[in-house]
């Protein structure tokens, strides 16, 4: 296991590594020098030499690009060419609001589907399961953003209930944070709930086929008793998988989302980034977000092997 | 390609033959120019001669979602294309040389392009040269890469250990014959299946990006910019947010369940290898 997790560990840095040198070479391509386009095109070249060197553009491409990889374990992402501000900080403050948002999604999306989804697994045989199926298979065709603007329009507009958009700080006000959240949580997470909920079907209805969950049922336990003592951890395995690949997709999602509820999150950082032309920013932010989505396959990978002592 | 007809099969080819049929249509005919700009038309209520209403702009919805239609199946058809043309090829390689080190260099790449996803691509794409419907198809495309790749290398395996390929061996067949003779006529099914599953999902992804200006620009119409336009008027015209979602949860409903058709459809055989999301 120890060996496994270094393994893993190994494959995990050299991605991210990779990853930081595609991004690098990729945002290296941008047509443009930044000193000249920070100066304007009335700039002397002298002043344009200067900043190149402030900017420490005028290094060779690997030097840049090791300065700026080493910086980012310690949060030094660099210092924007178009604002002069630090981008760490600010990659830092909106972190925290999309990883809530992503995190309440997910727990929306797992609160409808292993409740929604064992049910229809267990009645697989009668309408409603059935129902729940087909519900799923038409919640997967909305975007989460879609799915937003439905939700504005029944609960802000019709049942004016909660807001439109708007983020409000935790610290400001708790209640308001929350009301504020609730619309997002839900547009992000039902349409992965209805993802969710046919894995789960599907892995609840393999695990009570197993000869296991047959035996617990001879010696006297209910239907629901036997799953839990026994189905719902086999049946986790591929739901686990599933979970990561979604949480990468959440973490898309949320880019768009935070655009529908105006939320001050890593998506709304990096359009506005790139509607700046704010190299730095963007190429910061894609880094994060891609990091994000490695590191959940690395967890993903491991919980498998907890979950499943028969791959150790 | 024998099998039997089931109900995803038919319901799926129902849905995508309306959106294809529109976007078809809208070369010859659609009730008004979908661009073109009328103060007095404007947020015009449905009916006379506008069978949706018109935008605020004036421009008439239907007419807009009919070549938003054709919009979303260029994109489609040609990221699914860049996709498949990739993806096949590498994943055949990877599938007939299992051991080798070019297969474990071809998966390694995959699993780092399978972190960038087709919004990040294009955001980054568009930061670069201006984001445009040409910007959208390569990134959605290049996106899809990995799916296609790991769902032809895992076809690949499964045909390769079959005794007509070893007798194709034995008979002293190259590589390259036995994988245009053999190996892609017998993975095609689950390629073909892929192809729907990637094109529901080049759809959501090509009207988020249109969603966020990282699209198609204006004043070429498409649903996801539609989107984006009704909702500022989502309090007082919310008919201009329904017609673009709908078509869109149509459009990606009819994929996806003509994908689960195709898999029951076709080569039962392979029915064991799942299209990749």
């Amino acid at each position: 296991m120890i060996l496994y997790l270094l393994k893993r560990l190994a494959v995990l840095a050299a991605s991210i590594a990779a990853a930081g040198v595609a991004v690098f070479a990729f945002m290296a391509l941008l047509p443009g020098d930044p000193a000249e386009v920070a100066l304007g095109v009335n700039a002397t070249p002298e002043a344009v030499a200067a900043l190149r060197t402030q900017f420490g553009t005028d290094r060779p491409a690997a030097a840049q690009f090791l300065d700026w990889f080493g910086g980012l374990a310690g949060g030094d992402f660099g210092v924007s060419y178009v604002t002069s501000s630090p981008v760490g900080p600010q990659i830092g403050d909106r972190l925290g609001v999309t990883a809530v948002l992503v995190l309440g999604g997910m727990a929306v999306a797992l609160l409808i589907a292993v409740p929604l989804g064992t049910f229809a697994a267990v009645h697989h045989r009668n309408p409603l399961g059935a129902a729940i199926s087909a519900a799923s298979q038409a919640g997967i065709a909305v975007p989460a953003f879609l799915a937003g603007i439905l939700l504005v329009y029944v609960f802000a507009v019709k049942a004016q209930a909660l807001p439109s958009g708007g983020y409000v700080p935790l610290a400001d006000d708790p209640a308001e944070w929350l009301r504020g959240l609730v619309l997002p949580w839900l547009s992000l997470g039902l349409v992965q709930g209805a993802v969710l909920t046919r894995y789960v079907r599907s892995a609840v209805l393999d695990v009570m086929r197993e000869d296991y969950l047959r035996t617990a049922r001879a010696k006297g336990r209910g239907a629901l008793g036997a799953l839990w003592r026994h189905g719902l951890r086999n049946a986790s395995v591929p739901v686990v998988t599933v979970l990561g690949l979604q949480l990468a997709t959440l973490l898309v999602g949320a880019v768009v989302v935070e655009r529908v509820f105006v939320i001050p999150g890593l998506g709304d950082l990096l359009l506005n980034g790139v509607a700046a032309r704010d190299l730095l920013l963007v190429q910061g932010v894609v880094m994060v977000l891609v990091a994000a989505v490695l590191l959940i396959n690395f967890v993903v990978d491991v919980t498998y092997h907890l979950l499943d002592p028969r791959l150790r | 390609m024998t099998g039997r007809m089931n109900a995803s099969l038919l319901t799926g080819g129902a849905l995508v033959g309306v959106v294809v049929l529109a976007a078809l249509a809208s070369f010859v005919w659609t009730p008004h120019d979908p661009t073109l700009v009328d103060a007095a038309r404007k947020l015009h209520e449905p009916g006379g001669g506008y069978l949706l209403g018109a935008d605020k702009f004036g421009r008439d919805t239907f007419s807009q979602l009919m070549v938003g239609a054709r919009t979303t199946l260029y994109v489609g058809v040609v990221a699914v294309g860049i996709a498949a043309l990739l993806g096949t090829p590498l994943g055949v390689i990877a599938g007939m040389t299992p051991r080798g080190w070019l297969s474990e260099l071809i998966m390694r790449v995959n699993d780092l392009v399978f972190a960038f996803p087709a919004l990040l691509l294009a955001v980054m794409l568009g930061a670069v040269y201006g984001a445009d419907t040409l910007t959208a198809m390569i990134a959605i495309g290049v996106s899809t890469v990995p799916a296609f790749a790991r769902v032809a290398r895992a076809a690949t395996l499964q045909v390769m250990v079959t005794d007509y390929v070893l007798a194709a061996r034995a008979a002293g067949r190259g590589p390259g014959a036995i994988a245009t003779r053999h190996v892609l006529p017998n993975i095609g099914s689950v390629l073909i299946v892929q192809a729907s599953v990637s094109f529901a999902i080049a759809i959501l992804a090509e009207a988020a990006l249109s969603f966020l200006g990282f699209g198609t620009r204006p004043p070429t119409p498409s649903w996801g910019r539609m989107l984006q336009e009704s909702q500022e008027l989502l309090f007082s015209t919310p008919r201009l947010a329904l017609w673009p979602g709908l078509a869109i949860a149509v459009a990606v409903l009819g994929f996806n369940l003509l994908g689960d058709g195709l898999r029951d459809f076709l080569d039962p055989k392979l029915r064991r290898i799942r299209a990749e999301r």
